[in-house]
């Protein structure tokens, strides 16, 4: 699998780090390198969608790093592929075409981070109100939030 | 010109009747999100026996309850759920706020969690604990008993005091620390 890999993506792409290889994926061949990992590959199992947020990180260069965890059920193999973003543009193929399991992942990256999946089928918050405007786990955003947890109407004892 | 009362005959004031009524006959509506929950469940469980109290009927729909025992945390999006189920609520009716989240927001001090049930909805009674015991529990449901007969009425004229009108705290952001203060905004 990893020799596959290296002479599809190259060298430099490829890493291993106590026995687990990470590859870094351009966002342009993101669509089909996943498609290959799936079909010729074996990766049948997308075990989670998570997202980093570089912002002032120690010698980033890129502002978000998208993970997927792939798993091969059939050979035990495990596989990380990391998709590096800028602003303003947030944009990569959804991958619930290929894994099921991808609808609500993204759909949390998406609420927490505010990555647009293209071609996601439902892309709307899942864990935040709807009417929610910031993406909460970006590092720009206060801890605290911007008061929004205060924004509701106080009932006192003659209102109910 | 005297009155003769028999012996099994009590005097009292209507008033302190009902009451007496109400305290005795509390039923709960477990308002339970978090681990304050399981406490409260073990409260209404054999060894602690809730019973004991007449405050042993949990019932899942507002319209039969007249307490409501909020155990965990309140997050921004289950308020709303929090303040329409309160509304439906029949009077007179009491609210406990159970656990430092419930009360405060405990540890949870995060964009999403309501610090505070009672900046939103009028409270009663403070359980302090993460999470209290059962019998802090009961011994809040004990003081509210006090307090219901203490000053309960059977037109529920307590309710009307201005001072259980007002919302109880002041509705400002606590002070943060740290460099994100600035981003945060003045709140309400």
């Amino acid at each position: 699998m990893l020799d596959a890999l290296k002479t599809r993506l190259g060298d430099a792409a490829l890493s291993e780090f106590r026995g687990q290889s990470r590859a870094i994926v351009p966002r342009d061949d993101l669509a089909s390198t996943m498609q290959w990992l799936k079909d010729d590959q074996g990766f049948d199992l997308l075990v989670d969608v998570t997202c980093v947020d570089y912002l002032s990180y120690r010698d980033a260069e890129h502002r978000f790093g998208l993970v997927y965890l792939l798993a091969n059920t059939a050979t035990n193999e495990r596989l990380t592929i990391r998709v590096y973003l800028d602003e303003p543009d947030l944009a990569v193929p959804s991958m619930c075409d290929l894994w099921c399991g991808a609808n609500w992942l993204e759909r949390e990256v998406f609420d927490m981070f505010g990555i647009e999946f293209r071609g996601h089928p439902n892309l709307k918050r899942i864990l935040m109100p709807e009417a929610f405007v910031a993406h909460p786990l970006r590092k720009d955003y206060p801890l605290q939030g911007r008061g929004e947890r205060h924004n509701f109407p106080v009932l006192t004892r003659e209102q109910a | 010109m005297a009155i003769e009362v028999p012996e099994n005959v009590v005097v009292t004031k209507l008033d302190e009747l009902a009451s007496w009524c109400r305290k005795n006959s509390l039923w709960p509506m477990p308002f339970a999100t978090a681990c304050c929950g399981i406490e409260l469940m073990a409260t209404g469980a054999s060894k602690h026996d809730l019973a004991r109290f007449g405050a042993e009927v949990f019932r899942f729909s507002p319209r039969q309850c007249d307490l409501m025992i909020v155990a965990g945390r309140v997050v921004m999006k289950m308020l709303p759920v929090l303040q329409r189920i309160w509304q439906q609520m029949h009077e007179p009716k009491w609210c406990i706020s159970m656990g430092a989240c419930a009360s405060t927001g405990g540890v949870f001090d995060t964009y999403a969690v309501v610090q505070g049930i009672d900046r939103f909805i009028p409270v009663d009674m403070y359980i302090p604990g993460c999470p209290p015991r059962p019998e802090q529990l009961i011994q809040a449901i004990i003081d509210l008993q006090d307090k219901i007969q203490r000053e309960g009425t059977i037109r529920g004229a307590e309710f009307e005091l201005a001072s259980r009108q007002a919302p109880k705290r002041a509705l400002v952001e606590l002070p943060t620390y740290g460099r994100s203060a600035a981003m945060i905004g003045p709140g309400r």
